[in-house]
């Protein structure tokens, strides 16, 4: 084993990982045969390409040194020496396990995707891979340019997959999202090319060192907050996610919650806090404002959806919330929250929609109200739906518990009031979940089309039960995945304190208190 | 005075291509049955010739008591003309096939156009200047008004003609202004006399009578009015013409004019440029919106993409120029690439142009699809294509000269110019299924195809193109 290990660790693995998936596509564009042939051998060559590519990517974290904050498994080629990009891959605490996130989810995705998809399989699938490819790529790229390219480029896929195999407004949803995105994106690429003119450079290793003037610092923030903000998404900015929620189909859903909107939080932590401590600083209060109405409002807006995707789509704003609460809090409790609710997040979240899928493909309505008295007919379906909204809730046990904990007590240390804005967040959480199981899954059987409805299936299990596992695995024993953040994160922080010390920046929320209180009155 | 018969050299190419054109003319002519077809195939082989003795020629090198220079930079623009021109004329003959109005002038025409292009691109005096876009300019007005028995097209030619004069005239009268208060219409001897920035008002009127009628050679807003109705009326082959070679021409010429003999009086022209640039973005992504025709859609779109190309001239330095013709190249490639497409929209035979009937060729023709998906989303400047390579050299040059406000209009003008461009992929791949397009033919298909890959592997291997960009743009600036 540990010489296989070291064998794959050997080789460039990061890229491997990248690429790999477009190697599957490539190959999908070549099948030849009748259209029922074609569709089965799509799924199956997506789907192993898939698996392979997560037995890979686990090889990092197994060959991944946590003793240090260096990026490793770095490669690093000329790409546009004219302009001094390069190829540079690399991954640190912060980002290696957001790889494995994206390569843990995609074989979940297809084996979602496996009846419920009949139209144009193989394009289906072909957007999927190259989806995994431009996910991976975005959390391994050491380099602005590279960065810029795959955040973007995900856009491609994600843009195909609401608006031809999704449902109710499809078009509607799929432009708005990608309207949305690409305009925040275009304001990170000023950035970006600011940045560049400054520094000479787009390597983000060498940005982080770069010291940028203050004034230029608060442009520079506000850029990349256009960006990220619209991608995580923070009120009120969030208004493509419900629809583009609805929307997708429920494997699309599945990687929006999951990966996509974490590509704003890691970019948060990437960019605007490494680079930019100073206006990281000075915005913070801004950013607080807008994570806690995000999650005081967007929770009371879930309280009142009638759709399920609707209501799980609203909470994911509320969770992200917590992120951005958490990125900003700048203290080692506040940011390993943060990442790490981005990780249960993106499990819990994902497998949310999964379940909103299984009864979707039973009864083809969203509609709560259609189902009731669940828990009668489907046991397995009922207990699954459990762990995963009692995760969300952040019940201590489970993924959601620990994310959230550590983002309110890092929060706390520095700002008391905004935890205690963030708490009410998790009251609110409680009752919009508890009501939607308590609408879906308990109560009579009355309804005869609910009636028939079978339990889960093998596949539904073979899809659901990792996910169960890893819930729990994470709410009861969270260390190995702390432990992989701790050095890079701790960099992270010393590094943030420093430069505010430097500047002379009062302790962020030393009078923020107040401010927030003004603010809110 | 001692009378020296000048070097013919430097200008072999243009002499090659100019007999070549002659020959066609009399082969044409001489020839019993159509020889569309024939003339077409010829005419790409003689320019493929000319591309060699291009690239054979020499470095750098001035000619016709210096009315005539070729160096890096002319030879690079000068390939880029002729692909476009090779690319169309092979585009004239499979349409030649499906349409019957075909005749043998139209590729020699095209012949002429592409030889007035170089020699716009190599002129190093005002008067060569006028000769070169003169030569372009008539034989593409015949081209506009090639369907003679169709309104629009008479009309798209009559229109074209009328405001083509005008421009020229606009451009003659600056081009005397100038002489007139610098004594002097060489590219090197106006640079001299222009020398410290300091000239007189009615040098700086002439030179804004030259940009307006290069504007409107590049179709630049507010000079942009005949696009849409030339770009509809003309056959579509043509149209493809249109949106690629005499804008690289002219573009590259506007250059040349511009960092060359008029450099010292950047301060005077970078505003001028500076406007039109924003409009011609902003009113290329607006305007589009409403279009219905895929072929004013496209003059549209082409008029915003000279907005971005302008970019890389306002800023005046190496870099913008690289960035410019990095643009260029790959503008050429993406636009082909579509009008290959869009010559492919045919309906048992019938030619159709609306960009609803683009609805049924996910399902019959995904392949075509996707390599339209391709070009679209590079238009749009979405990575990993390479339209957003283009689009990021020219907004590197314009951040680094300090012209953040234009790269942020410009950026924002590219989502707006998104949106139809992803409208068009809508289409494709969202809608029902519409009306079956017959089978597009090889030559179509090939350079469909042949784009669309190009747009992928740019971006692996870009650094090459770049060079090449570089050496030319270093080129201009020396010479």
């Amino acid at each position: 084993m540990t010489a296989l290990s070291n064998f794959i660790t050997g080789l460039p693995i990061l890229s491997l990982v990248t690429f790999l998936p477009l190697v599957g596509a490539l190959f999908l564009l070549f099948v030849r045969g009748e259209a029922e042939v074609v569709a089965r051998q799509s799924r199956y060559v997506a789907l192993w390409t898939t698996l392979i590519v997560f037995f890979l990517s686990l090889f990092i974290w197994i060959g991944f040194e946590p003793g240090t904050a260096a990026f490793q498994f770095e490669e690093r080629v000329d790409w546009l020496p004219q302009y001094r990009i390069g190829y540079h891959m690399g991954v640190d605490g912060i980002s290696m396990l957001f790889v494995i996130l994206s390569t843990f989810l995609m074989p979940i995705c297809i084996l979602a995707s496996w009846d419920a998809i009949e139209k144009m399989v193989r394009e289906y699938m072909i957007a999927f891979l190259i989806l995994e490819t431009m996910m991976v790529g975005m959390f391994c790229a050491l380099d602005m340019v590279l960065f810029y390219v795959f955040f973007e480029g995900v856009l491609i896929p994600m843009f195909l997959i609401i608006g031809v195999w999704g449902g109710g407004r499809r078009v509607y949803s799929a432009f708005k999202f990608f309207l949305y995105t690409l305009t925040g994106s275009v304001l990170l690429l000023v950035a970006l090319l600011a940045m560049y003119f400054q520094v000479g450079t787009t390597d983000i290793p060498t940005l982080m060192e770069a010291k940028f003037a203050r004034d230029m610092q608060y442009w520079l923030w506000l850029g990349m907050f256009a960006s990220f903000a619209v991608k995580v998404p923070m009120w009120p900015v969030h208004t493509w996610l419900p629809d583009a929620h609805v929307d997708a189909p429920t494997a699309g859903s599945v990687i929006l919650a999951g990966v996509l909107l974490k590509m704003g939080g890691y970019g948060f932590l990437r960019f605007s806090l490494p680079m930019l401590p100073e206006a990281s600083a000075y915005f913070t209060p801004f950013v607080f404002t807008l994570s806690i109405i995000a999650i005081v409002y967007t929770s009371l807006v879930a309280l009142v959806q009638d759709d399920m995707k609707k209501l799980i789509a609203y909470s994911s704003v509320a969770h992200m919330g917590y992120v951005t609460l958490g990125v900003f809090g700048g203290n080692q409790q506040a940011i390993e929250g943060a990442i790490f609710q981005m990780l249960s997040h993106g499990v819990v979240s994902g497998a949310l929609f999964l379940c909103v899928g299984v009864v979707y493909d039973r009864l083809h309505t969203r509609e709560i109200g259609r189902y009731g008295g669940l828990a009668n007919n489907m046991p397995k379906y009922a207990f699954a739906f459990m762990v995963f909204m009692l995760a969300s809730v952040g019940l201590p046990g489970t993924a959601g518990f620990v994310g959230e904990f550590l983002v309110l007590t890092g929060v706390f240390q520095m700002n008391t009031w905004a935890a205690l804005f963030a708490a009410t967040g998790v009251i609110l959480g409680a009752t919009y979940m508890l009501y939607l199981y308590r609408r879906v899954i308990w109560g009579e059987l009355t309804k005869a089309d609910v009636k028939e409805m079978l339990d889960l299936d093998r596949r539904e299990i073979a899809i659901l039960a990792p996910i169960v596992v890893i819930t729990m695995w994470m709410g009861v024993y969270p260390l190995p995945f702390l432990d992989v953040m701790n050095e890079s994160v701790a960099a992270l922080v010393n590094n943030y304190q420093a430069a505010l010390k430097a500047a002379g920046e009062t302790q962020v929320g030393a009078h923020l208190g107040e401010q927030l209180v003004a603010f809110l009155r | 005075m001692t009378f020296e018969f000048a070097s013919l050299t430097p200008a072999f190419p243009e002499i090659f291509l100019a007999l070549s054109g002659m020959l066609f003319l009399m082969i044409g002519v001489f020839r019993k049955e159509d020889s569309t077809q024939l003339l077409s195939w010829l005419g790409v082989a003689a320019m493929g010739v000319t591309a060699y003795l291009i690239l054979r020629g020499p470095d750098t090198a001035l000619t016709f008591q210096d009315l005539f220079i070729v160096n890096g930079f002319t030879s690079f623009a000068k390939i880029l003309v002729l692909i476009g021109a090779a690319l169309t004329l092979l585009m004239i003959n499979s349409w030649a096939q499906a349409a019957k109005t075909a005749r043998f002038e139209l590729p020699i025409l095209v012949l002429f156009a592409t030889l007035g292009m170089m020699m716009m691109v190599s002129a190093n005096d005002l008067i060569s200047v006028y000769l070169g876009l003169e030569l372009q300019s008539l034989s593409l007005y015949v081209l506009a008004a090639y369907h003679r028995d169709n309104t629009r097209s008479t009309e798209a030619g009559v229109k074209y003609f009328v405001l083509g004069a005008l421009a020229s005239g606009l451009l003659l009268y600056g081009s005397s202004l100038v002489y007139g208060f610098s004594g002097t219409t060489s590219f090197a001897g106006l640079a001299t006399a222009m020398h410290g920035g300091e000239a007189h008002l009615g040098v700086i009127i002439g030179i804004v009578f030259v940009i307006a009628g290069l504007a409107f050679k590049v179709s630049a807003v507010p000079f942009h009015m005949w696009t849409p109705d030339v770009y509809e009326g003309a056959p579509t082959p043509i149209t493809a013409f249109f949106s690629v070679a005499p804008k690289i021409a002219a573009l590259c010429l506007f250059l040349r004019v511009l960092v060359g003999p008029f450099a010292p009086m950047i301060e005077q022209w970078q505003q001028v440029i500076v406007l039109i640039s924003i409009l011609s973005m902003l009113w290329g992504s607006f305007a589009a919106i409403a279009q219905k025709n895929i072929k004013r859609l496209m003059a549209y779109s082409s008029i915003g993409h000279v907005g971005y190309a302008l970019i890389g001239l306002v800023v005046g330095n190496e870099e913008g120029a690289r960035g410019l013709l990095f643009y260029l190249l790959i503008y050429l490639f993406m636009n082909i690439g579509t009008f290959a497409v869009i010559l492919s929209m045919r309906v048992n035979g019938k030619y159709v142009e609306e960009i609803g009937d683009l609805s049924g060729l996910q399902k019959n023709h995904p392949g075509m699809a996707m390599a339209l998906a391709a070009l679209m989303f590079s238009m749009a400047g979405i990575p990993p294509l390479a339209g957003f390579l283009g689009k990021y050299f020219i907004f590197v040059a314009a951040v680094n000269a300090g012209f953040v406000p234009l790269a942020i209009i410009g950026l924002l003008a590219s989502v707006v110019g998104a949106f139809y461009y992803i409208r068009i992929i809508k289409v494709i791949y969202f809608d029902e299924p519409g009306a079956v397009f017959d089978k597009p033919d090889m030559i179509n298909s090939a350079i469909m195809g042949l784009c669309a890959v190009l747009m992928l592997v740019y971006f692996v291997v870009p650094s090459k193109l770049v060079e090449g960009a570089q050496a030319a743009a270093r080129a201009l600036f020396l010479g």
